[in-house]
């Protein structure tokens, strides 16, 4: 273990996770929720691209052997464990109007840092401290989070999907800026705002062999691990 | 009335004014259109394909289907569309993800960020920079076929756009509209042969 730290239910977190650096997510509660976006270390300006993710691997959800695409073709981080099995990269984050309409409004002065922090204003704050903004705010993955896609394409956030301990393994492949928001799922229809904590913990992985699970789950995998070593040979 | 015809391979920008009808229409039919639209007025406000999936809750864009910014607010509403759904999961094909998807050595052919990339770099109201990759968001698909399953999995399906079908837009404010008029030779997106496209803008009474 290299290091452990709790983000409290409500509250968002950033830093930097080296190549090489699995990053352990494990929820705190039921039907928790974490919002995630990834960007290159070295070029901010690639970033984690859903669609390209999306039809890469021909899903519309992530889990093991899952990996996560940049928009330059490369892979910022892999999905090498996952005891939830779904997580949701199609529905985004909330916004301060949603959080307000759904949940009630608050504000410092009275709430303290119980108060309701959106998706949106959380990833803001994170981006802000990496000189990011709006414009460098693209659509994000929400781990923990089941929603399935029925014939008419509606879309159902699975109720009692995650349970308290389940956790996800993401290895990157990349030095990587991470933000994350331990907030709910935008289609969550609970009436009080509880997000459980979200539990952190970076171990040293080891690199992918010629027969990783993630590496070897397509054939656009295997090129794009190709991209990614490209740029890291010495 | 504004009415240009779009070769494959070529992108289109221009402003659609608040109340200004834009129509987009498949002439030979089974061509994806990769669209993005942007607040003219401030440009960092643009559309946000989970925005709008979220707001609506489903995936399919179609008649009645209200196109949200990544602010929240709307941008413009489907008033006609005789395709049937539009997909904006998909994105937009890139080089880099041309090598991903089909092999390496795809990495030269001609590609819809290409094309939005060098239409932001030349178009007098994005030139010098104000628009960059950095505002290359997820982007809507028009007439293209992106099936997901029950399961989670992700089809590129053969289309259901045919010759002559259309989409029209109702501009909520002004709108500065970019398209790619997609040369994607791969995959059956525009049915292995990328075609024209006719787009047209006008005032309502």
């Amino acid at each position: 273990m290299l290091w452990e730290e709790e983000i409290p239910g409500g509250a968002h977190w950033s830093g930097v996770l080296r190549r090489g650096v699995v990053l352990r997510l494990i929820a705190g509660g039921d039907d928790a929720n974490v919002a995630a976006l990834f960007y290159s270390r070295e070029q901010p300006l690639e970033r984690y691209n859903m669609a390209d993710t999306l039809k890469a691997q021909h899903i519309a959800h992530l889990t093991t052997g899952c990996v996560c695409y940049s928009d330059m073709g490369r892979i910022l981080c892999s999905i090498t464990a996952d005891s939830c099995g779904w997580h949701d990269p199609l529905c985004g984050l909330t916004d301060a109007a949603h959080i307000t309409s759904r949940y009630g409004a608050t504000r410092f002065q009275e709430q303290r840092n119980q108060r309701y922090v959106s998706g949106r204003d959380a990833m803001l704050v994170e981006l802000g401290k990496y000189g990011l903004n709006e414009r460098d705010l693209v659509a994000n993955i929400n781990f923990f989070s089941k929603v399935a896609v029925d014939e008419a394409g509606a879309l159902k956030l699975a109720a009692g999907h995650s349970r308290a301990g389940q956790y996800v393994d993401l290895r990157f492949e990349m030095d990587t800026i991470v933000a994350l928001h331990a907030g709910p799922h935008p289609l969550a229809t609970a009436t009080r705002y509880a997000p459980p904590a979200i539990r952190l913990q970076a171990r040293r992985g080891t690199p992918p062999a010629a027969d990783d699970p993630c590496r070897v789950r397509c054939p656009e995998n295997a090129r794009g691990y190709i991209n990614t070593e490209r740029m890291y040979l010495p | 009335m504004n009415d240009e015809v779009v070769p494959a391979g070529e992108p289109w920008m221009g402003v659609v004014r608040r109340g200004q009808s834009l129509r987009i229409v498949d002439l030979e039919g089974n061509q994806a259109v990769d669209t993005l639209f942007y607040n003219a007025a401030d440009t960092a406000e643009h559309y946000s394909a989970q925005n709008t999936i979220q707001a609506q809750g489903r995936i399919y864009l179609t008649t009645g289907t209200v196109l949200l910014s990544n602010r929240g607010n709307p941008l413009l509403r489907i008033e006609e569309d005789t395709c049937g759904r539009h997909d904006t999961l998909g994105g937009a094909c890139s080089a880099e993800s041309n090598t991903v998807r089909y092999a390496l050595e795809k990495r030269s052919m001609h590609s819809c960020r290409d094309s939005f990339l060098l239409a932001l770099a030349q178009h007098p109201q994005t030139s010098g920079g104000a628009l960059t990759k950095r505002d290359l968001p997820s982007n809507i698909n028009f007439f293209m076929n992106v099936p997901v399953t029950p399961a989670g999995e992700l089809r590129f399906a053969d289309g259901i756009s045919a010759a002559g079908r259309h989409v029209q837009l109702r501009a909520l404010i002004d709108t500065l509209v970019l398209i790619s008029n997609c040369p994607q030779l791969n995959n059956p997106c525009n049915a292995y042969n990328p075609t024209p496209i006719r787009v047209m803008t006008w005032d309502n009474a």
